[in-house]
C-alpha cells in the first residue's frame, strides 16, 4: 500500500490560514491503514483546527468528509454538490488523491494535510516499511522475492556490496542489508544457483527515469 | 462508602480505557470542558492487558494536539488505579478539579464569550 505520515498541525495552520471554509477530506483506503488520513485522522485534525482558530478569534468552519478513494472518478462525484461551499479543501489522501482531487475540482485549493512516502507494508501496528519503488519492471523472480530496488540502498542488482556487515547495511545499523536477505532467502529455497547468474542491465525507462508513466489496458477499457 | 467529589466533574463510563480516542478527549473541549482525565486500572491490570497502556498514549498525543492550538497540554491527565480504591478516585477528583480551578477557565470558553459580545 500507499504509505503516509501525517504533517505537522502547524504546516497546515499555515496552508490554510487565508481560508473561511474549509473541507478535511479523508480516504477509506492506504492512508486509513497507515493512520495518517482516515476517518479518525479527519475527525481528530478539524477538531484541533476548530480550537485553533476558534482560539485564535477568527471564524474558520472546517467539516469533515471520508471518501472510499480520491483516486478514482466516482468517489470524487461525490463531493460535487458540496464542494461550492468550501474555500479550500485538506486532503488527507496520498499525493494521488491530492492531485486527481485537483484535477476534478480546477477552481478549488486543495491542499496536502499529509507527507506520502513510500509503497510498503505494516510491519507491526506504527511500524511501516517500504518494500517496492515501482519500478515498472519487476526482478523479484531472480532475486528471491526480495527488492535490491527499494531495499538496498545502492539498488545494486548484483550484490552485496562491501558495507554489508553481518548482515547489516554500512549506511545505518538499523537496515538489514538487502542482499543478505535475498543469499538467505535463496539459500532456504536451494536456489543458489541464480544468485550465479549476473543481472543483466535494468532498463530504467521503466522507472522515473522515462517521465511519467501510463498503464494501457485495452482489454479492459470501455 | 459515600464518598464526596467535586461536583463540576460529569463521569463519561466507557467499558475500559482503550476506547477512549484522542478525538472523544477533543470534542470534549470543543463542547466546554475545561479539563479532561482519563482513570484506568492500574499498569498491568487491564483485563484487555494493554487498554490503560492505550489511553495513556491517547492523552499523550491529546495534550500534545492541545499544545499546538493553545488550549494548554496541561489540562489532560491519565491516572490509574483499581476498581476497589474508591478514596483514592475522589482524592483524584479532588485533584484534577484543583488543577483546572488554578488554571482557569479553557481558552476557548473564553474566545466562545468574545465572540457573542
Amino acid at each position: 500500500m500507499i504509505v503516509a505520515d501525517k504533517k505537522p498541525i502547524e504546516e497546515i495552520i499555515e496552508e490554510i490560514k487565508e481560508y473561511e471554509n474549509i473541507l478535511i477530506l479523508g480516504c477509506n483506503e492506504c492512508v486509513t491503514v497507515c493512520e495518517a488520513g482516515g476517518k479518525k485522522e479527519v475527525g481528530i485534525l478539524a477538531s484541533a483546527l476548530r480550537m485553533y482558530f476558534l482560539n485564535q478569534g477568527q471564524e474558520v468552519k472546517i467539516d469533515e468528509r471520508t471518501l472510499e478513494r480520491q483516486c478514482d472518478h466516482e468517489y470524487l462525484e461525490e463531493i460535487r454538490d458540496v464542494i461550492d461551499k468550501y474555500d479550500a479543501v485538506v486532503s488527507l489522501a496520498c499525493g494521488v488523491g491530492v492531485q486527481f482531487t485537483a484535477e476534478k475540482y480546477m477552481e478549488k485549493p486543495i491542499l496536502p494535510g499529509v507527507n506520502t512516502t513510500f509503497l510498503g507494508a505494516t510491519e507491526e501496528r506504527g511500524l511501516w516499511t517500504e518494500r517496492c519503488q515501482a519500478c515498472g519492471q519487476c526482478i523479484l523472480a531472480r532475486t528471491g522475492g526480495i527488492c535490491p530496488v527499494s531495499r538496498c540502498a545502492k539498488r545494486v542488482l548484483n550484490g552485496p556490496c562491501g558495507g554489508s556487515t553481518g548482515g547489516k547495511c554500512e549506511i545505518t545499523k538499523g537496515v538489514d542489508c538487502a542482499w543478505q536477505i535475498i543469499i538467505d532467502r535463496l539459500n532456504a529455497l536451494d536456489k543458489m544457483d541464480t544468485y550465479e547468474e549476473l543481472s543483466p542491465i535494468k532498463d530504467w525507462s521503466t522507472d522515473r527515469a522515462g517521465g511519467p508513466r501510463t498503464v494501457t489496458r485495452e482489454d479492459v477499457q470501455q | 462508602m459515600r464518598l464526596e467529589y467535586p461536583a463540576s466533574i460529569k463521569i463519561i463510563r466507557v467499558p475500559c480505557t482503550g476506547k477512549v480516542d484522542v478525538q472523544h478527549i477533543l470534542r470534549s473541549f470543543e463542547k466546554g470542558a475545561d479539563g479532561v482525565y482519563v482513570v484506568g486500572c492500574m499498569e498491568g491490570d487491564c483485563h484487555f492487558n494493554s487498554g490503560n497502556l492505550r489511553a495513556k498514549k491517547r492523552v499523550e498525543q491529546a495534550a500534545k494536539i492541545l499544545d499546538t492550538v493553545g488550549i494548554g497540554g496541561d489540562r489532560v491527565r491519565m491516572y490509574n488505579l483499581s476498581s476497589s480504591e474508591g478514596p483514592l478516585f475522589a482524592q483524584y477528583a479532588r485533584e484534577m478539579e484543583e488543577l483546572i480551578q488554578n488554571l482557569g477557565p479553557s481558552p476557548l470558553k473564553l474566545a466562545k464569550k468574545k465572540r457573542a459580545a
